[in-house]
């Protein structure tokens, strides 16, 4: 085998407040993609950027060895990592709407790297420019070169960036969360056009907290938590028989198709050609169903597929152009708003961002004690209901007196479910409830929506763009886009065999691990 | 750290200008128009600690006297302000909108106007004095706060928290008292504090260019006016009432950031 | 786009209009007969007056007073002084060209000091921004006019560098130039270095690092741009604090200029020229905003297509 392009042995890296990486080891070579997984805080953005020399003035790096081509780095200056970056190294980061210069078209972003590098001539620089945005799958590369940022779609952005990260040709190219920001279906070509730079012989350093994103494409996976790599192997040794505890709960952390039977309960809501349109944009058009008590309804799309517009209808947040919306056999939509308003606690609802839900000066009992005092609690009890919910969402009454801000993530969305259990409601519109939580927190969230459910009745609008995710809390499921109903039907039918061809691409697109890995899952 | 003993400094200082503000018999044994020809134009000393200026009387003794004129504009013109601009924005924010577009227009045309140039102009028409002085500089800068208070208001109405009160059940009326004033009100606090000082400064300005307290009112502005034809002879009665202005100012911009930094 | 620019031209004819009809009700508010009012403390002969009651339509009702005004003004008609025994906009012509260039020259020198000072202090060594924002603190906190007192008796009085009074030129420009700017120039750059230093925490200020950007290219070809939206913002309102500023400046050094010519009307009470300065600085505003949102669209091109 060649020489690796990049390796380090025992790397350390602490901030003043914290050793952010603790005696990680690692070498890519040619043609290989290695993976680092982890949480938010694992340490695994830190050892990559050490690759560039970039982990910030205040960090301390030693490392045993860090070589890249074969030269020792560990003693550069900051000249000789400049001429490393973007012609030895390439980086390329998520979301390219924030990871591109927003003022600046993007050929000009793609022509930085060959300026800085004096790759080519600078009469050959636009030529350049045009044959990067075509390697890496951009049609029209002329006109794109000319347009900002925000003129593109997502995965054409994306694209530019990979672009411009690999312009003078590094060997080794680092992805941090490079589909994180996208659509399943967008994020299924951008793994693919990695897959090809590797297939040429491109050294590939991927970044993720997903495993099942980088199960198609490593080769190796590191399996990184509070700044160790608990597990290091081949992908098929990791994925499928993992050793470390973590890894086997990381593991058991991504969802799986639930298997219970629906139970038939009364319809709590009921919509009925629901039609929204903001200016020229139809964002629902013609959308119904019907969700029972006790059940939970999945709302699956990408961005812009009406989903959360979808949401705000049933809340009664945004009135329908057309159709209308039943609580309990009971009209909602063309009430007034007084009517709506006694109506409101049979409806809550759990946001994507909790944080921003909370008012910042409230504390978690105060948050609590208004959601008591709309449910009609009498005055005297609100404290100790307050506290029994708490428990209900596994949490105790040590965060009563706290702030939201000064709670964990996982932590803010339990509180988020204990108010909109507050009031006793009937349904619970749950908006992207998981999508900013980490694997594990994730599964425990999950799991808790799933338990709350069992026990009380309650019937979940769940909307999420992820469909495992979907799949494992759902009775039914409607797939919207573009803000009409495609398929709608029983999870397992439309997760496991669909038949419209929009279902079929999304799933096709979702990353997922392969079936002996999932059986092993099983087995531990 | 180095942050804290700012703030310390800063509320020693503010404290005693307050203390020269309501009782200057305290810290001085002197009396502000007590002239001494004979002491005229006399350097900093053992006897006057900041000087004297050209009618005898001791500098130190009328700083501290001023104390009360200086802050009282500063105060007053803010609290002027604070109480229309706010009435105005909630008018705008909550009125509807065609009472915002009218309020807002106003607010603009005022706001067009060159800060000071306004005050003179508030001045020409009513004459020179404390009271004027103080309703020229709220007439200024009330748009401010009424455009501060419209902003914060129209944000917080769009914010996560009211739309989550607002699915949770809660009133319209609830919703405004409990969540979107309170918070609207926060940074208007901590505006209203650190502007007391830009207040002052207008206010001691205006004076400077006499057309606030008349003299021999002991105001610092008036004090730096009445002293401009010696300040190439006797340099403390250009230096020492500025000096009082300044730390006054710098104290309370100190304080208010602090606030500020509390709340964010 | 279209339409803002229509937005932008209906709020400059509000404004202006605002302005005139500010001006005609400080006229009318001012206590005593509109007549005493205008000549302020002269003495006129009967015609005079009977030239005034014609002029401002006196005898007519007040509405009709009011579109009398508002047509002069229109025409470019601001009156005349009774006291300076010219017109009001021979008056404030005599002395625009030493306040443009005062103001003109402190807003550059504040222009490029500040952003110099941004860019150097921007996320560096707590020492360093904690000096810088120590002397920003000071320097919004020293009001103006007295700034130009001390620079006065220090470095005219008693280092006798600069001419103490009046000086025409560069080196009568030096001292008026620092006390004017300093404030400006704290202010900018306070803001400046806080939005810099929002802007490199943004992802694709890594970007340009991974690609082997030095700190300062960063900083010069990539983060500056992010802030001129709300520096050219703070500018635009600084200029109305220059204007004010200039009023005390001018009178402290002894210079010409609008600012002695309104202090001057302010004490006399000659309102004509106070109402004149008044629509000036009008015009102003409206100048300097429409020149804000032509900035804006070169700067952002997301504002560019956004119509």
């Amino acid at each position: 085998m060649s020489a690796p392009v990049v390796e380090v042995t025992d790397l350390h890296v602490s901030f003043p407040a914290v050793e952010a990486v603790r005696g990680v080891s690692l070498a890519v070579y040619p043609g290989e993609c290695v993976a680092i997984v982890g949480e938010s805080g694992s340490g695994k953005s830190v050892t990559a950027r050490t690759l560039l020399g970039l982990t910030g003035e205040e960090a301390t790096v030693t490392a045993g060895r860090l070589a890249i081509e074969g030269v020792d780095a560990a003693s550069f200056s900051e000249r000789q990592w400049r001429s490393i970056r973007g012609r030895r190294v390439g980086y390329v980061l998520q979301d390219a709407l924030v990871s591109l210069d927003s003022l600046r078209p993007v050929g000009k972003e793609i022509a930085e790297t060959l300026k800085l590098h004096r790759a080519v001539p600078r009469h050959e620089i636009p030529r350049k420019v045009i044959d990067l945005l075509t390697e890496v799958g951009v049609p029209e590369p002329e006109a794109r070169a000319r347009q900002y940022p925000h003129e593109l779609s997502g995965g054409l952005r994306q694209r530019a960036l990979i672009a411009s990260a690999i312009a003078c040709g590094p060997k080794l190219l680092i992805a941090d969360e490079p589909t994180t920001a996208l659509d399943v279906t967008v994020q299924a070509q951008i793994l693919r056009l990695l897959a090809e730079r590797k297939r040429a012989g491109q050294a590939l350093l991927l970044i993720s907290h997903d495993l099942a994103v980088v199960a198609k494409l490593a080769d190796r996976i590191l399996v990184m938590k509070d700044g160790v790599v608990v597990e290091d192997g081949t992908a098929s040794q990791v994925l499928g028989a993992p050793e470390h505890p973590y890894t086997k709960a990381l593991l058991a952390a991504i969802p799986e198709p639930s298997t219970r039977a629906p139970r038939a309960g009364e319809v709590v809501i009921r919509a009925d050609g629901l039609v929204k349109t903001f200016g020229k944009r139809t964002a629902v058009d013609d959308v119904s169903f019907e969700l029972r008590a006790g059940q939970t309804l999945g709302v699956v799309g990408e961005s812009g597929s009406g989903k959360t517009t979808t949401a705000r209808l049933v809340l009664g947040l945004l009135q329908p152009d057309r159709g209308s919306v039943e609580i309990d056999g009971l009209p909602w939509t063309g009430l007034s708003r007084e009517r709506q308003r006694e109506l409101r606690r049979h409806i809550q609802v759990i946001y994507q961002d909790p944080l921003s839900s909370f008012d910042p000066r409230f504390s978690v009992r105060r948050i609590l004690d208004e959601a008591l005092e709309v449910g009609g609690e009498p005055r005297k009890t609100r404290l100790k209901r307050a506290v029994e919910l708490l428990e209900q969402v596994g949490l105790d009454d040590s965060v009563l007196e706290r702030r939201p801000l000064k709670l964990s993530g996982g932590q803010r969305q339990r509180v988020a479910i204990a108010r909109a259990l507050a009031p006793r409601p009937r349904v619970i519109v749950c908006d992207e409830p998981v999508s900013a939580l980490d694997v594990s927190i994730q599964a425990q969230v999950l799991d808790l929506l799933v338990g709350l459910q069992a026990e009380l009745g309650v019937a979940y609008l769940f909307i999420s763009h992820h469909l495992g995710v979907v799949h494992h809390v759902s009775d039914h499921v409607l797939v919207l886009k573009d803000g009409q109903v495609v398929e709608s039907g029983a999870a397992n039918q439309v997760l496991t065999a669909p038949s419209a061809a929009y279902t079929q691409e999304l799933l096709a697109a979702v990353p997922r691990l392969d079936t002996n890995v999932s059986l092993a899952r099983r087995a531990s | 750290m180095r942050v804290r003993a700012g703030f310390t400094l800063a509320s020693v200082v503010l404290a005693l200008i307050t203390l020269a503000a309501l009782a200057p018999g305290l810290l001085t044994g002197s009396t502000p128009d007590a002239a001494d020809a004979l002491a005229a134009l006399q350097g900093p000393s053992a006897d006057h600690w900041l000087g004297t200026d050209a009618n005898g009387r001791d500098l130190f003794t009328r700083i501290v006297y001023g104390a009360a004129p200086s802050l009282l504009a500063g105060l007053g013109a803010t609290a002027l302000a604070v109480v229309v601009g706010t009435a105005l924005g909630l008018l705008a924010a909550l009125g509807g909108r065609a009472v915002d577009e009218i309020v807002m227009r106003l607010v603009e045309i005022v706001l067009s106007l060159p800060t000071l140039l306004l005050a003179l102009l508030v001045i020409t028409v009513t004459g020179p004095g404390t009271v004027n002085v103080i309703f020229a500089i709220a007439l200024y800068t009330a748009p401010s706060y009424a455009r501060l208070v419209r902003a914060q208001t129209m944000v917080i109405r769009k914010a996560g928290f009211v739309e989550a009160a607002t699915s949770l059940g809660l009133s319209r009326g609830r919703i405004i008292t409990r969540h979107v004033l309170p918070n609207a009100f926060e940074p208007l606090v901590v505006l209203a504090t650190i502007e007391v000082g830009t207040a002052l400064v207008a206010a001691a300005s205006l004076s400077y260019l006499g057309l606030g307290p008349q003299p021999p009112a002991p105001e610092w502005g008036a004090m730096l006016s009445a002293g401009r034809d010696y300040f190439s002879v006797a340099w403390w009665i250009a230096i020492f009432p500025g000096v009082a202005i300044t730390l006054t100012v710098l104290s309370i911009t100190v304080v208010g950031r602090h606030l500020q930094r509390r709340i964010s | 786009m279209i339409r803002r620019i229509l937005t932008r031209l209906a709020t400059s004819v509000l404004v202006l209009w605002g302005a005139v009809t500010v001006s005609f009700t400080a006229l009318h508010l001012t206590p005593g007969n509109v007549v005493d009012v205008l000549i302020g403390s002269n003495i006129v002969t009967p015609e005079v007056r009977a030239q005034i009651i014609r002029d401002y339509g006196l005898d007519e009702p007040l509405l009709t007073q009011y579109a009398t005004y508002l047509g002069r003004v229109l025409r470019g008609d601001l009156g005349q002084s009774y006291q300076l025994h010219e017109s009001v906009a021979t008056a404030i012509g005599a002395q625009i060209g030493p306040s443009l260039q005062l103001a003109g020259a402190s807003l550059l020198v504040a222009i490029v000091v500040s952003t110099t000072l941004a860019i150097l202090t921007a996320r560096r060594k707590p020492w360093i921004r904690g000096l810088s924002s120590s002397l920003e603190l000071i320097g919004v906190s020293i009001p103006t006019f007295w700034t130009a007192i001390l620079l006065l008796t220090v470095f005219s009085f008693q280092l006798g560098w600069f001419p103490a009074v009046g000086a025409e030129g560069l080196a009568g420009l030096v001292l008026p130039v620092i006390a004017v700017a300093l404030p400006i120039t704290t202010m900018l750059t306070q803001m400046m270095r806080e939005g810099l230093e929002l802007t490199l925490e943004q992802p694709f200020v890594l970007t340009a690092r991974t690609r082997g950007m030095s700190d300062l290219g960063v900083r010069l070809r990539h983060a500056l741009r992010h802030v001129l939206i709300p520096t050219v913002t703070l500018i635009g309102w600084l200029v109305g604090l220059t204007v004010g500023a200039m009023v005390a400046v001018e009178q402290i050094f002894s210079r010409q200029g609008i600012g002695q010519l309104t202090l001057a009307a302010v004490g006399g009470k000659d309102l004509p020229v106070v109402m004149g300065v008044v629509l000036l600085t009008a015009v102003l505003y409206v100048v300097v905003n429409i020149v804000i949102d032509l900035l804006y669209l070169l700067i952002d091109p997301r504002l560019r297509s956004a119509s």
